[in-house]
């Protein structure tokens, strides 16, 4: 136990001396980096602006009341193509994910020295790119659209749905793969009675939850020309039109609170 | 039972679903769904096919990436990010410690409750671009923008995260710091904090991390950072010094991400 002499007196301490010397070094250490990141943010910063923002702000929120309902009906299509972005996204995300996960799972690789390496650094780029600037690059090779929203959804996903079912698939018990091996099963049998099932309640979650997060990234392609609602989001800040932004914002809100309340339901209903 | 009575029955792989109205019904409305989807979507093959060349183009860009050309804008550009993400975690972790002792329930009485978790469900129901596109209306464009920014999504995600684990920490320790006349905050400082302290530790470099990510994006509508140099690259059409651009994000994103990874390994 730690304890200082004071007086002649023991009193407990939390650290010994070394300890607690370190905790300050690093305290001191992690100060001084961020004042440091601080200042040079500080200096690129126009303050006036920044002081001014509060009032800014609130001329923005009177703006932006009462939102425009007459402008709903021109929404439907938008938000509907927002939708299928993100499920016909999620999709295409999965089907390509499998095999990335297979070959790169630990226990199920072809070629840990070859195959391995291939797929984890798929897994890697892309999940270190947002859709945004997948977006971004899609819109100039496809062009603008819908095409381009659900291909970035889908190259964003690869990595996040390849990741955590290989990672679903190492964990799994071998005993039943040795067991279903045990009864003269072939490869592609001992994948799909031993592995299959083992991963399959992983694998629904996964997808249902990429797709949750997906309704909310589909929602911004349309910024950079990604198509969905996005795309009348856009138009009517360049616009300055603020009650159409407010009623835009309202209706992304919902989406998301009902596409977070399927998911959690489903995965709920599955694990 | 005779083995001759068992003989015909062969075995069958039990189905996912077992409620078999249920299968049906979800494989028939996704069915009917995707056949919807893919109707109502257009797509405009004439001008994928026109984009065909542009696209071999910009994967040739790849080979090589052209780092020198814009280099010292690649610098500047990932190095605002990175001052942006340091200040955007440690404020937004800072703001979020107080929301999410709010919004712990065996920690908080019921109407603080009931704030925080408002606090934490508005933060982070909107995407990190829409905010940005706001704070950069307010605050002009730059990183400062940027920071608040990724500090509003920090809060969001670290106080929900930090609050779910005050809730799962274990009562008997802060109890018997409770039974020795702690006040409140000496009470929090010894009873609550040090139980969740791995946990804080990792999920700090965990959106560390993810702010990293975001910080590219965010400087695509103004926020400052690496973003707005992609931007600009994608602009002006020059491909071979985005593609530079972005093996510098992958590269960093991978940095950050394992040294995160062995960090938090070493904690928990």
């Amino acid at each position: 136990m730690a304890v200082a002499i004071n007086n002649g007196t023991k009193v407990w301490r939390r650290r010994e001396r070394g300890a607690q010397l370190a905790v300050w070094a690093a305290w001191l250490a992690g100060t001084a980096v961020f004042v440091y990141c601080w200042q040079l943010i500080s200096e690129a910063t126009i303050w006036a602006f920044v002081t001014d923002a509060p009032a800014q702000a609130a001329d923005l929120a009177a703006r932006m009341v009462p939102p425009d309902w007459s402008f709903i009906g021109a929404l439907w299509r938008p938000l509907w193509d927002t939708m299928n972005i993100a499920t016909l996204g999620t999709l295409l995300a999965i089907v390509i994910a499998v095999p990335v996960a297979y070959g790169a799972a630990r226990n199920t690789t072809p070629s840990v020295a070859l195959v391995r390496p291939v797929a984890l650094f798929l897994i890697v780029s892309s999940r270190s790119i947002n859709s945004l600037i997948w977006a971004l690059m899609l819109v100039t090779i496809v062009g603008p659209g819908v095409l381009a929203g659900i291909l970035a959804i889908a190259l964003r996903s690869i990595g996040f749905c390849a990741k955590l079912l290989y990672e679903a698939i190492e964990e799994i018990d071998e005993g039943q793969v040795e067991a279903v091996r045990a009864t003269g099963a072939s490869r592609a049998q001992l994948t799909a009675y031993g592995i299959v099932p083992q991963v399959m309640p992983a694998f629904a979650g996964i997808t249902v939850f990429r797709w949750d997060i997906n309704i909310r990234e589909s929602t911004v392609l349309g910024l950079v020309g990604g198509g969905g609602i996005g795309l009348p989001l856009n138009a009517a800040i360049t616009t300055l039109a603020w009650t159409k932004v407010s009623l835009i914002l309202l209706l992304i809100i919902a989406t998301v609170v009902v596409s977070e309340w399927v998911s959690a339901k489903v995965r709920h209903a599955i694990i | 039972m005779t083995v001759a009575a068992l003989a015909p029955r062969r075995w069958k792989k039990p189905p996912f679903i077992r409620r078999a109205w249920l299968r049906w019904t979800l494989g028939l409305g996704a069915a009917a769904y995707l056949a919807l989807a893919l109707g109502t979507t257009e797509v405009n093959w004439t001008r994928v096919w026109q984009g065909i060349p542009r696209g071999a183009q910009f994967v040739s860009a790849f080979f090589p990436p052209n780092f020198v050309g814009r280099w010292s804008e690649i610098v500047d550009g990932i190095a605002e990010s990175l001052w942006m993400t340091v200040v955007a975690t440690v404020v937004g972790i800072a703001l979020s410690i107080p929301v999410a002792i709010g919004a712990a329930r065996n920690i908080a009485p019921a109407p603080v409750y009931y704030l925080c978790r408002a606090i934490l469900a508005v933060s982070r129901s909107f995407q990190e671009v829409i905010l940005a596109i706001f704070f950069v209306k307010l605050f002009g464009f730059g990183p400062f923008a940027g920071f608040v920014t990724l500090s509003v999504c920090t809060i969001g995600f670290y106080g929900k995260l930090l609050a779910e684990n005050i809730e799962d920490m274990a009562p008997a320790q802060a109890e018997a710091v409770r039974a020795t006349g702690a006040s409140w905050l000496q009470w929090l400082n010894y009873g609550v904090q040090p139980q969740v302290m791995p946990r804080m530790i990792g999920l700090g470099l965990y959106r560390f991390d993810i702010n990293f990510r975001e910080s590219a994006v965010v400087g695509i509508v103004g926020g400052g950072g690496i973003g707005a140099t992609l931007n600009t690259a994608f602009e002006r059409y020059e491909f071979d010094s985005a593609a530079a651009i972005l093996l510098v994000i992958i590269g960093i994103v991978m940095l950050v991400e394992y040294s995160s990874g062995f960090l938090r390994r070493r904690v928990q």
